[in-house]
């Protein structure tokens, strides 16, 4: 905060007569290897276009790692050559990456954690997250106003991780005593083909689904396959998430198997991309949290959350 | 009986399939059937056989390639990858030639050609380096993994490559439909199987690709063309991993960088369930086949059956990936 405070002070004044004294922001995310992360790195990458045109003070260095070895090396490589005056981080895992931050931190530098919280609280300055619990509960409420009178559906999870969760928890939460039963639940581990297999199981041994919790735009995917291979049409609706822009088409256009969808957009590393060369260009104050809510998108407002240009 | 003069050598070389170990496998399947026809009434249905067959499918054709490798002594790594990387390029190749070829049959065999000759193209270099370079199987195959994971997700901008949907209508029957209610992907591994037994026991290759794995030294003063039967079993896997993306792509019409992720080791354990030999000398493709179906049948049952946390999926079968192999072993022994 202090540091921050200085810095800022000091670009304000400084600004005007010192314009060649470029700063540099270091930006760390995890590689493409998922959907989700490609649209993150998508939107990592636009942001960084967008704000060097803007910002003709600033310099950006966009790092994407494979695992979290590898982006723990970037971030010293970053400090060690670039002598980055920020760094925004979205950790591969809190633990491993808790250390290097913190170096990162005590250098004086800027530190802009995004989605994945470090191991250790207090050292980053603002902390950009993803709302996973509220992402469960808003997809629980959805499912309570489809099926008022309450219903059997299945539900498909994640990777085990705290993320998941968290939003089966909300989900949970959001649906208790509203007569809406959950049959079965599996991990499909966000992945097509694995919640293709679940779905076709959960639909051997369940004879009346009345809708799905896909939890995620790409199993639904695999969901919607194995229901419609199997011929069945007792699944009235399949609920996925994370706004996938095939899937956002098909609530626009009014599918009646894709109602609706719930958002975790992807595009949140440019918001703290963004916060952050505000924070280092300008005196607005951006230190603290900002958390990201989860917003449900239906046919009325999906035009809103359809970013053709986008892999995801 | 030959069996019993071939024991006398444990683990360099095997007599016919006679011997009491063959029982491993196919013990391991009958009570797996039987556990699943226990806990859940729908085990046995057409619709659900039909399902763990059909996905068993591609790790299945694969496997039955892998059962050569592994028997004249390879290794090779780099096939869930190559799926990926196969599928992703059959998908780019057809939505290109679309506007031109209009969705219809022609397309669907351009695809197809092109999946086995990346295949072909795909395990040829695996196994050129491997032969002529001499590098070890574990490091090309490896290095080969990595390589085509990142083209892959090269290709698909790090999202996923979807198949133009007027095609999809077009493509959709290769995985769901058949004849006479058999679907295409069970009868395709069924025939690849069939034909990776025949040249197992019957055809030369078969017994060069077990001497090679045995003992290259002697199998080269036998006159048996090591590199030749070495790089053949990589370019027979490669287009086996082209024939089961070519069933894999019309089941979502999609590829990713998550594809085929593990079907290496998938296909590996499969083969090892079998009673092949990790370490060459001796295969069974009809043990494969075994291997593949308890693989898929484990993943079936628990998703059929409440008790069992998810969480400990991969433990159950790593149990009974490991129970398998020794009840073989233990057969072996009492032989």
């Amino acid at each position: 905060m202090k540091h921050f405070a200085i810095a800022g002070l000091m670009a304000a004044t400084a600004l005007p007569a010192m314009a060649q004294e470029t700063m540099v922001i270091g930006v760390s995310i995890p590689a493409a290897t998922h959907g989700w992360a490609g649209g993150m790195n998508f939107h990592a990458q636009e942001a960084v276009d967008r704000l060097e045109e803007v910002y003709p003070q600033l310099d950006f260095v966009l790092a994407t790692a494979s695992d979290p070895a590898k982006q723990v090396n970037d971030i010293e490589d970053m400090l060690a050559t670039r002598d980055i005056d920020a760094l925004v981080v979205l950790p591969f895992e809190s633990e491993p990456l808790t250390g290097p931050v913190a170096a990162v931190a005590d250098s004086g530098a800027w530190v802009t954690v995004v989605d994945r919280g470090l191991a250790q609280e207090g050292i980053e300055d603002l902390y950009v997250a993803g709302d996973n619990s509220g992402f469960g509960r808003v997809s629980g409420e959805y499912m309570r106003s489809a099926l008022p009178d309450g219903g059997k559906i299945v539900a498909l999870r994640g990777i085990p991780t705290t993320i998941d969760n968290e939003r089966v928890a909300g989900f949970e939460e959001a649906i208790e005593g509203s007569g809406i039963e959950v049959l079965d639940m599996e991990h499909g581990n966000w992945n097509r083909d694995d919640s293709f297999t679940v779905m076709q199981d959960f639909l051997s041994k369940h004879g009346e689904i009345d809708a799905v919790w896909a939890s995620d735009d790409d199993m639904a995917i695999g969901v919607l396959a194995a229901i419609e291979a199997a011929g069945r049409d007792d699944v009235q609706f399949v609920l996925g998430g994370a706004g996938m822009k095939e899937m956002i088409r098909r609530t626009a256009d009014g599918d009646a198997m894709i109602p609706a969808n719930v958002t975790y957009p992807p595009a949140m590393i440019g918001t703290a991309i963004e916060l952050t060369a505000v924070g280092l260009t300008s005196s607005a104050p951006v230190s603290g949290t900002f958390t990201i809510g989860s917003v449900l998108v239906t046919q009325d407002n999906a035009e809103d959350y359809y970013f053709p240009d986008s892999p995801f | 009986m030959s069996a019993a003069s071939a024991d006398t050598n444990p683990g360099a070389r095997s007599g016919p399939a006679l011997d009491l170990r063959v029982l491993g496998p196919i013990l391991a399947l009958a009570v797996l059937v039987l556990t699943g026809a226990m806990l859940n009434d729908n085990f046995l249905s057409y619709a659900n056989i039909t399902n763990v067959l059909s996905r068993s499918a591609f790790i299945g054709i694969i496997a039955v390639g892998m059962t050569f490798v592994i028997t004249s002594g390879g290794l090779d790594l780099s096939v869930g990858s190559m799926a990926a990387f196969i599928a992703g390029l059959m998908i780019l190749v057809m939505n290109g030639l679309l506007p031109t070829l209009g969705p219809g049959v022609a397309l669907v065999l351009v695809g197809m050609a092109a999946a086995l000759a990346t295949g072909l193209v795909a395990g040829f270099v695996n196994g050129f380096l491997i032969t002529t370079m001499r590098i070890e199987a574990f490091i090309v195959t490896l290095g080969t993994m990595g390589i085509y994971r990142s083209l892959v997700t090269w290709l698909a901008d790090g999202g996923t490559l979807s198949l133009d949907f007027g095609m999809r209508t077009v493509i959709r029957p290769i995985y769901y439909d058949g004849i006479l209610g058999i679907s295409w992907p069970i009868i395709v591994f069924a025939l690849v199987a069939v034909a990776g037994e025949v040249i197992m026991r019957r055809a030369a290759f078969g017994r060069h690709a077990a001497a090679v794995g045995s003992n290259d030294q002697v199998a080269r003063y036998s006159s048996v063309n090591v590199d030749r039967v070495r790089m053949l079993t990589y370019v027979f896997l490669g287009i086996l991993v082209g024939v089961a993306t070519i069933m894999y792509v019309p089941r979502l019409g999609s590829a990713s960088s998550s594809t085929g992720v593990l079907w290496e080791l998938e296909a590996i354990a499969a083969v090892i369930i079998g009673g092949t030999m990790l370490k060459g000398g001796f295969g069974r493709v009809w043990g494969t086949v075994i291997g593949v179906l308890i693989l898929s049948l484990i993943d079936n049952i628990l998703n059929l059956t409440d008790g069992v946390s998810p969480y400990l999926n991969g433990a159950i079968q790593g149990v009974i990936i490991i129970l398998a192999v020794i009840l073989q072993r233990e057969r072996k022994a009492d032989a």
